[in-house]
């Protein structure tokens, strides 16, 4: 105590030291390094597991977005001959020159599929052109230009040519001009997509408003299970409890195929109902295979996100409040809306929020009991994965609706607040 | 204890070894993966010693990019449709296969001769010859539809109709119903007029379509009675029909002829063992055997007239195959070369036509 005073008052501050000696200051700095490089080494594994398997995949994608190296790759002298001569050049004798040779090494490499792909990707109805300019690539003799419309006339076509010219730089933004219905016309202008073609928009909207729609479905579904289960009788509570915990275990697929089974026009649904005379046998109501459909099945699956952060919000808040707001004259409705609701608030953005993002990106349901109007953009983007093999375009799709997610992220977070969130 | 780890390990290991030397087979699923199990895989198993694992997938030609790309390649042996091995071959994600592998027919022709037109190309062998059809319940569907018109016809033939989930076949289909001759199908297709017509046909009966996606939907949805009538892959209503006594029918007119041929991707794990497999299958005899399996007609000529009864021992196969001469009267045989072109195009329109 006397030194304290000491280092108060006057005199130069003597450093405090450990009971070894040491600096106070050093030994605590250090033994905080340690305590923190232990923390890292800790959370290492885990840290790069999500590099490797998570935060990577998603880089690489978002980087075929813009990158498609199928043409820059494998047509070097056209690459040349495009950076040679500016835009708006109709090709001369060295760009046909250049395509010849190019057809030529398309057929050693075998690469004319890749390149004729890529080019069909912006215009339809040009694979073939590649592929069999390359088979027959060894009897073309100059004059190249002749000899190759000999082949075939469209290789004149100069919309061909400036798709080639666009694609001879493997970095390229016009994936994500097609995933927003524009396309880029042939001086390079970004126009709209022919009506008959525009569906990305479309899907993009429906996907938004779909899930909003279904968020809002299980919240009303699930503000009185929860509060039920938050207030019953344990014995009771635990037996609901169940209730909602059995489909939440139980296979994806299997509820969807139930959802079918019960919904279809020939199933159980619509069966009692014309059993028990209400429709009759000529008017099954259409309940599956399409939006309906989407909606009942995601509603049904995504419930368990919205009851459990409900539950694990409720049953901490002391009914003595609500009873005490009720003792000074409140009315049940006035007791519920100012006093149990607001701390039920954390609750509902986190289930929102789960919900909000799972329907977001949801894909099986949709594609088994979607129909053709109860489909979404997930599902597009899952054809261009596994069906039309154009991932770039994947990619830019799934760029879009991640960012839509992050930006609805930053404005929940701006208006409600992150840290008020509570997830169980 | 250590003993018992050890023999673990060791049998652990021999499982493993013994697992190394099995193939892959990518396949459709459902009854038509049957018949090749029955048909290929058993025989092949029995004389080689090595073993077949049969996998499905709604279409295999879509997994093969992206196992290449990925350079995790699982599947040894894919089954798929012409255009998608004509599509893969050309983008270099299929193995090369040298048609002198093949064995030549029982009779000394060479297997180059022996297979129908088309049916070999650089990276691909086919097994059999299948068809598009639509098929209806006939306990749903009050007089006999005949023509592919009849499936347009919502008011001769009221209820539910099921369609494939994609523009292959059905802009075809709707181009027949409305009239055109099946030689000019193609020539009309490659004019947006035609891709105009077609889709405005198809919209007529839009509203009552069910869409399917893998190849044993049809001859459920048919059974269920939620759509009337389907499009279908021949040889799965053939089955329902003999196998399950489902009152399925199906109609012929109209109908679509593909080719369904062994691939091998690229990088395939046992690519010598794959080999083996696709020429063992591919011989005279086995082709003809997947033929009393279900109605698939075979590849090779030579396999022809071996085919007799189906497996139940009664039903004669020849007037269920689709190149039965009274089966081809109005048939239509696919353009591999148009849809190889304008698959992404047509499938992306067909997308914003389904969304709108």
């Amino acid at each position: 105590m006397a030194n304290l005073a000491d280092a108060r008052g006057n005199g130069p501050a003597p450093t405090l030291t450990t009971a070894d000696g040491k600096p106070l200051r050093e030994a605590l700095a250090k033994a905080e390094r340690h305590a923190r490089n232990r923390a890292f080494f800790l959370v290492l594994p885990l840290l790069l597991f999500i590099l490797i398997t998570f935060v990577a995949p998603i880089a690489q994608m978002l980087h075929r977005s813009v990158h498609n190296p199928a043409f820059s790759d494998n047509m070097p002298n056209l690459v040349a001959w495009f950076e040679e001569n500016p835009e708006g050049i109709s090709p001369d004798e060295g760009g046909w020159d250049a395509l010849a040779q190019d057809l030529i090494l398309a057929r050693e490499n075998k690469t004319a599929g890749l390149v004729g792909t890529r080019v069909n990707y912006e215009l339809s109805g040009t694979r073939s052109l590649f592929t069999k300019g390359a088979r027959n690539a060894r009897k073309l003799e100059p004059p190249y230009r002749e000899a190759i419309l000999d082949l075939d006339e469209d290789w004149a076509d100069p919309a061909l040519w400036q798709v080639m010219r666009g694609a001879s730089s493997a970095y390229t933004f016009n994936f994500y001009y097609a995933a927003v219905d524009k396309t880029l016309d042939q001086d390079g202008n970004i126009v709209d997509v022919d009506e008959n073609r525009k569906v990305y928009v479309k899907l993009f909207t429906r996907t938004l408003i779909l899930s909003l729609l279904i968020t809002f479905l299980t919240f009303i579904l699930a503000y009185p299970i929860a509060h039920l289960l938050a207030t019953l009788p344990l014995r009771y509570s635990n037996l609901l409890m169940i209730f909602v915990l059995l489909p939440f275990w139980t296979s994806l697929l299997v509820r969807t195929t139930a959802w079918i089974v019960l919904l279809q026009s020939q199933g159980v649904v619509n069966d009692s109902l014309v059993a028990t005379g209400i429709i009759d046998d000529e008017s099954r109501i259409q309940m599956i295979y399409n939006q309906t459909g989407t909606i009942i099945a995601m509603t049904h699956i995504l419930l368990p996100f919205m009851v459990l952060p409900l539950y694990s919000v409720m049953r901490p808040i002391n009914p003595s409040y609500v009873r005490a707001a009720r003792s000074l004259g409140a009315t049940s409705w006035t007791a519920f809306r100012r006093i149990y609701f607001p701390q039920t608030i954390p609750g509902i953005g986190a289930g929102a929020l789960l919900v909000f993002i799972l329907a977001v990106g949801y894909y099986i349901t949709p594609a088994l009991v979607g129909g053709s109007d109860g489909q979404l953009i997930s599902n597009l983007i899952a054809f261009h994965m596994t069906n039309s093999l154009n991932w770039s375009m994947a990619a830019a799709l799934a760029t879009i609706l991640l960012t839509g997610i992050l930006l609805l992220y930053w404005l929940y977070d701006r208006l409600v607040g992150i840290d008020n969130l509570k997830l169980g | 204890m250590l003993k018992s780890t050890l023999l673990l390990t060791t049998g652990l290991t021999g499982l493993a070894m013994a697992a190394k030397a099995d193939i892959t087979v990518m396949s459709w699923g459902g009854s038509y993966a049957v018949s090749q199990v029955e048909a290929y895989h058993k025989p092949f198993t029995a004389e080689t010693g090595i073993g077949v694992n049969s996998v499905d997938a709604d279409n295999p030609a879509t997994p093969i990019k992206a196992q290449v790309e990925a350079g995790n390649v699982t599947i040894d042996v894919a089954d798929v449709e012409y255009s998608d091995a004509i599509r893969l071959c050309d983008e270099g994600l299929l193995e090369e296969l040298d048609t002198s592998m093949l064995p030549p027919a029982p009779d000394g022709t060479p297997a180059e001769e022996d297979f129908i037109e088309g049916a070999l190309t650089d990276c691909a062998v086919a097994n059999i010859v299948w068809s598009t059809i639509y098929a209806y319940n006939t306990e749903n569907v009050e007089g006999t539809p005949t023509t592919m018109a009849d499936f347009f016809d919502l008011e001769t033939f009221p209820g539910k109709r099921g369609l494939r989930k994609t523009a292959k076949a059905n802009l075809e289909m709707a181009l027949i119903a409305d009239g055109v001759p099946a030689e000019e199908v193609y020539d009309l297709l490659e004019t947006d007029e035609g891709v105009d017509q077609a889709f405005a046909k198809l919209e007529t009966i839009k509203d009552d379509v069910v869409w399917w996606e893998a190849g044993a939907q049809p001859p459920q949805l048919l059974a269920d009675g939620e759509v009337v009538m389907s499009t279908a892959y021949n040889g799965r209503i053939f089955n329902a029909a003999v196998a399950e006594d489902q009152p399925l029918e199906v109609v012929w007119d109209g109908q679509i002829l593909d080719f369904d041929l062994f691939v091998i991707p690229k990088g395939a794990p046992n690519l010598e063992e794959a080999k083996q497999f696709i020429a063992f299958s591919t011989d005279t005899e086995r082709l003809a055997a997947q033929a009393s399996w279900i109605s698939y007609g075979p590849a090779r000529l030579s396999s022809g007239p071996l085919v007799g009864l189906y497996s139940d021992g009664e039903t004669e196969m020849a007037p269920h195959m689709p190149t039965a001469e009274a089966n081809l009267s109005n048939a239509l045989v696919n353009d591999f070369e148009f849809w190889a072109d304008r698959d992404t195009d047509l499938n992306e329109r067909f997308n914003a036509w389904l969304a709108n």
